[in-house]
């Protein structure tokens, strides 16, 4: 079928890693993971479609590309596993590299198409298997096997070192303690109600976020701690590039550090995949049912600080604003009422999107797509102009998206498809709108 | 354990500290610590000039510092914290600071007996430790983590020993981490490393470590098993022999290995904490027998009873009889023993802590914001705060350190 | 012959049928315990909720969206299932085997029905002929499949109506409603065996795991 000429991209984690692959060790792997990792599932799933199509209406990446059929999802499930499992695992490393391509850049796993196959196939879940064997195989694209490297190395997604961590912390203390007197980010503190949790790139790309949230929860008067060590971020990349040994290994990772600290439950930053690493896609691998300490979105955490009236809104933001729905929270936890909770209670003029709640577009970034680094961006935002439509049609100047990987996919989509609107997070418009008590002034 | 044979084990209860009256005199006190024997509590606190120091029992030290953290009591009574002046790092202890000073120092450790305190270091942009305000004499691209070996003479960590570009995950797979003890790196370097740790001998090292993309094992001194698992998790030496046993992952499940082959014959959805019987060769380990169940199995027997949300690591009697361990079972936190849980819950519960001849279990806990400490089971009157509560060497006495009312009392009692 | 065609064989079709669904189904929850999270997460509530959303015919946001599509599946199924069941000579052929019987459907509307399968078949073929989405996914099997679940239709109602030589048109019919039986464990026909489970499960990780719809 041959590669669409817009995503001849170069990219070593693929390109040089099938120079490396046999015949032999290619049939080794498929085999392996076809008889031992996989069960009921992927057998009933492949049994059952039907073939109708009817899950193409689903798909943004089929949407934005004038419903090509080879970005449906039955069509990607086509292109990669119907083939592997036809040829019994017999395929060549260039067809590997092709079920990279596909299962790593055009599919966010985003599951929006199981709400649309009448059989409620997952998708999702399939393509997962396809970046399982890729994974086994050492074809990932380089950028997204680099934060999983780091992930094995260091917990973390971004190569933060255990130094790096603590000082930015102290760091941003110092930085709140500006605006509130004596705030504090209270670092191992056992025995706390909170432990709060974010993902790499915070400390190293946007401390501000943290000394946001130090803001919020010395304002609120929250009993919360950070861990000093490692288990501080929450974030999850090995559950997308198909590594399970370490995605176990980082969930496990972070439920111990709050064991270890006491706490009765984790906060965690505004990040969906994070959220679904560590709250239900993440804990299965380890044998929890449910995260053996409970997780609060900031979603949540911010609908119950304003609904119970912890944090005062005194200055609203004005001007029209939207709202992502992030996948992974919304769809993935049903978290869009809340959502809609807190952006009325803080903004002025919100102007709602459509489709919303769980049948909301994928921002096209997550899934680990937009981690799969530069080279990809272009065939990612190009696979994504319904997106830009539905925010079009809000008339909002400002997009809140409480996830990251939705941050940095909408920014793209804004640029590219020149929307000019402006990305935020929740929390850098609600410290701006909340009350800061008189005692608290410095 | 010397402080807690010496201790005064006869006043039934002593006031310490008052901690309302510190709050009145500084505007920022840091978290409480107390000394083990709780003859002393202590917090940083935040004096004249913006300047923190620790404040024991009322008393600050003479020594301030711009940044101060990680404060504690060592097991033997001393204070120790990590402070900063005039961007150098360095550690503090009873109001002493080690001579070198560093970019910056982090996971303040101590050994068995207190003797020996070390932290990672960083300095001049490169990775170590320091041993008692020495420095190991090689740094490294990065130093993760540390463990002190029992004795106190011996220190390691996972140590970076090549540059790795940014985003070479070939060169990532290839190897560039290993082990160094004392500063020495083994010969071998591998994907990764996790989980070191010293034998009860203090002679040896082992490790977690990653050969290849799915290819886990142990290393034992820089020599790796000759059987590789899907993965594995933290080693443990025997204490009576020096064998190596780790939770490994193969195609039925999880399941413990010695020194590379596998010894139980039962296979688990999970498998983690090891810990060896002190007086036998017995090893209990957390076990998930179902997926979302959760149990301690020992000798990879499980316990009839399981619990659906988590078991933390399992705790023996000093005479090896019994078994305890934390458990949190539908929303609530428990202490099981023997494989039955108590029958009050809480909304927190802390280890579990045998008396010496391991009749009695005494731990702290948490409900409705009151503090507790509980006895087999039967809950003690609330406290505003409290800590572990210890035994006395004879096992007659409990020490229990406590906070009513704004102060910081010691108070012992028979059991 | 026919009475071999007309007798055992139906028989035996019946047999492969509920035998083989059998065999597919009970494999199926075997399997279904390695893959350990499946039966953890079943939540009957969430399954009931998913599956009357996909059985009421536009409850879905896909339904809606797709209306054509949804008018011609609910008829092309409701008559596929519905049509053979309550058919007057299938009924008389039942009650001489057995001594039961129950409600038929008047002619008409049987010969309604039937041509609705027919007629829904084709814009089913159309559609995998037309339809750039739904071509991509096709292979000769789907063709196939189409053509085993229209055939007796198309035979019976040939038969009936003496288009054709009715002996010749009844074996024929006969014939092709066998193979139909027992093809459905052992092609993707069997999606009528797996189409609770799936939507079961579907139904129950959206609505326990993930507090959302899936529909
Ligand atoms: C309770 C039982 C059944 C359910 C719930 C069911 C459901 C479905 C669904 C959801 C589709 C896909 C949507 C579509 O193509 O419009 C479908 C397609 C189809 N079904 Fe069924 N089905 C059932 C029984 C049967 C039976 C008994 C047959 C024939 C033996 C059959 C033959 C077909 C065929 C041939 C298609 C493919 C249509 C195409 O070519 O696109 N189904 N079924
Ligand atoms: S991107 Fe989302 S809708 Fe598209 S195939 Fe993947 S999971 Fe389905
Ligand atoms: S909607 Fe479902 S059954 Fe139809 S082609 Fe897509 S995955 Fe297959």
């Amino acid at each position: 079928m041959g590669e669409p000429a817009e995503n001849a991209v170069v990219d070593p984690g693929l390109d040089e890693q099938i120079k490396k692959l046999t015949s032999e060790k290619i049939e080794g792997v498929i085999t392996k993971v076809l008889t031992e990792e996989t069960a009921a599932r992927l057998d009933v799933y492949m049994r059952t479609c039907v073939h109708c199509g009817l899950c193409a209406e689903a798909c943004h990446y089929c949407l934005s590309h004038d419903k090509d059929p080879r970005f449906s999802p039955v069509g990607k499930v086509k292109q990669t596993l119907w083939e592997i499992l036809r040829r019994k695992g017999k395929v060549e490393p260039e067809f590997i590299r092709e079920c990279a391509r596909i299962a790593f850049t055009e599919c966010n796993v985003c599951r929006r198409c199981s709400m649309y196959c009448p059989f409620g196939i997952d998708i999702a879940y399939l393509l997962l298997v396809v970046r399982r064997i890729c994974s086994l195989l050492g074809v990932v694209p380089q950028y997204l096997q680099d934060t999983v490297n780091s992930h094995a190395v260091t917990s973390n997604q971004m190569w933060v070192k255990q130094d790096e961590w603590i000082d930015t912390l102290q760091w941003q203390e110092e930085d709140t303690q500006d605006e509130i007197k004596d705030a504090r980010i209270p670092l191992d503190k056992e025995g706390a109600e909170i432990m709060y949790s974010v993902i790499g790139p915070e400390p190293k790309f946007l401390a501000q976020l943290l000394g946001n949230i130090a803001f919020i929860m010395n304002v609120a008067g929250i009993d919360w701690t950070m861990p000093s060590f490692d288990g501080w971020d929450n974030s999850n990349m090995a559950m997308y590039s198909g590594d399970c040994e370490s995605r176990a290994r980082i969930e496990r990772t972070h439920d111990e550090a709050a064991f270890k600290l006491k706490v009765k439950k984790i906060v965690m930053g505004e990040c969906g995949h994070a959220f679904r690493g560590a709250v239900y896609d993440g804990p299965k691998g380890l044998g929890w049912k449910e995260p053996p300490v409970p997780l609060i979105h900031a979603i949540q955490f911010y609908y119950e600080l304003i609904r119970d009236g912890k944090v005062k809104i005194v200055k609203k933001f004005e001007g029209p604003v939207t709202v992502q729905d992030p996948c992974n929270v919304v769809r993935g936890r049903g978290l869009g009422k809340m959502l809609r909770y807190i952006m009325r209670a803080v903004c002025e003029d919100f102007r709602d999107v459509s489709p919303r709640f769980e049948h909301n577009y994928c921002c096209g970034a997550g899934g680990g797509v937009i981690n799969c680094g530069p080279s990809w961006k272009s065939a990612r935002v190009k696979g994504n102009s319904v997106k830009a439509e539905q925010l079009k049609a809000t008339g909002a100047k400002v997009i809140i998206t409480p996830c990251h990987n939705c941050h940095s996919g909408i920014e793209d989509i804004i640029n590219y498809y020149k929307l000019g609107m402006h990305v935020k997070f929740f929390s850098e418009i609600l410290v701006n709108a909340m009350e800061i008590p008189e005692e608290l002034k410095v | 354990m010397a402080l807690l044979t010496n201790c005064d084990w006869n006043t039934r209860k002593k006031h310490i500290a008052d901690i309302d009256e510190w709050k009145k005199k500084f505007s920022v006190i840091h978290e409480l610590a107390v000394s083990p024997d709780g003859e002393k509590i202590s917090a940083i606190i935040k004096g004249d000039n913006d300047r923190f120091t620790p404040c024991v029992n009322g008393v600050t030290w003479p020594h301030t510092f711009e940044k101060a953290w990680s404060l504690r009591f060592g097991c033997d009574g001393r204070l120790t914290c990590l402070a900063m002046n005039d961007d150098e790092w360095t550690v503090a202890t009873d109001d002493q600071m080690w001579e070198e000073k560093y970019d910056y120092v982090w996971n303040l450790q101590e050994n068995r007996d207190g003797e020996c305190i070390a932290v990672n270091i960083k300095t001049g942009g490169q990775y170590g430790v320091a041993v008692n305000d020495k420095r190991w004499e090689n740094i490294f691209f990065e130093a993760r983590d540390l463990a002190i070996s029992p004795d106190g003479e011996h220190t390691a960590a996972i140590v970076q020993t090549e540059r790795l570009d940014g985003a070479d995950t070939v060169g990532f797979l290839e190897g560039v981490w290993s082990v160094a003890v004392d500063g020495h790196r083994w010969d071998k370097n591998f994907t990764n490393v996790w989980g070191v740790t010293f034998s009860c001998d203090s002679r040896n090292v082992a490790a977690e470590v990653r050969t290849d993309i799915r290819d886990y094992t142990i290393a034992v001194d820089g020599n790796p098993w000759n059987t590789v698992f899907r993965c594995v998790w933290e080693p443990l030496f025997n204490p009576a022999n020096g064998d190596v046993t780790a939770p490994v992952q193969t195609e039925r499940g999880w399941t413990l290995a010695l020194n590379g082959t596998v010894i139980w014959d039962k296979y688990f959805n999970q498998l983690w904490h090891q810990r060896y019987n002190p007086n036998s060769q017995d090893i209990a380990a957390v076990v998930s027998p179902k997926f979302g169940k959760w149990t301690i199995a020992i000798n990879g027997s499980p316990w009839k009873e399981t619990f659906s949300d988590a078991v933390l690591p399992p705790v023996f009697s000093p005479d090896g009889t019994r078994v305890a361990a934390v458990i949190k079972n539908k929303g609530k936190w428990t202490i099981a023993v023997d494989g039955q849980p108590w029958d009050e819950v809480f909304d927190m519960i802390w280890n579990p802590h045998f008396s010496p001849d391991g009749s009695r279990i005494a731990a702290k806990a948490e409900r409705g914001g009151d503090f507790f400490v509980v006895i087999d089971g039967k809950v003690g009157s609330p406290f505003e705060a409290c800590w572990d509560p210890v035994f006395s060497p004879d096992g007659k006495k409990l020490l229990i350190r406590s906070i009513d009312d704004g102060a910081y009392y010691r108070r012992v009692c028979s059991v | 012959m026919y009475q071999f065609i007309a007798g055992p064989l139906v028989w035996i079709a019946f047999a492969v049928l509920i035998v083989g669904s059998m065999y597919r189904i009970i494999s199926m929850l075997f399997q279904a315990k390695k893959d350990k999270v499946v039966y953890p997460y079943m939540s009957l509530r969430f399954s009931l909720r998913s599956l009357i959303h996909w059985f009421v015919p536009f409850a879905g946001v896909n339904m809606r969206r797709q209306p054509e599509m949804t008018v011609v599946t609910f008829a092309f199924h409701i008559c596929l299932i519905c049509t053979p069941i309550f058919l007057l000579p299938h009924n008389i052929l039942i009650y001489r085997a057995w001594g039961i019987s129950w409600w038929t459907l008047p002619k008409g509307v049987a010969d309604v029905m039937t041509l609705i399968v027919v007629i829904t078949s084709l814009i089913f073929l159309l559609r995998r002929v037309t339809s750039p989405v739904v071509k991509y996914v096709t292979s000769p099997s789907d063709y196939v499949l189409l053509a085993i679940a229209a055939a007796p239709f198309v035979t019976g109602f040939l038969a009936y109506h003496h288009v054709l030589p009715y002996k010749t048109m009844s074996v024929l019919h006969i014939l092709s409603g066998v193979v139909m039986l027992a093809a459905i464990p052992f092609t993707r026909l069997s999606h009528m065996l797996f189409f609770v489970f799936t939507r079961s499960y579907m139904g129950s990780e959206f609505g326990a795991v993930r507090s959302s719809k899936d529909w």
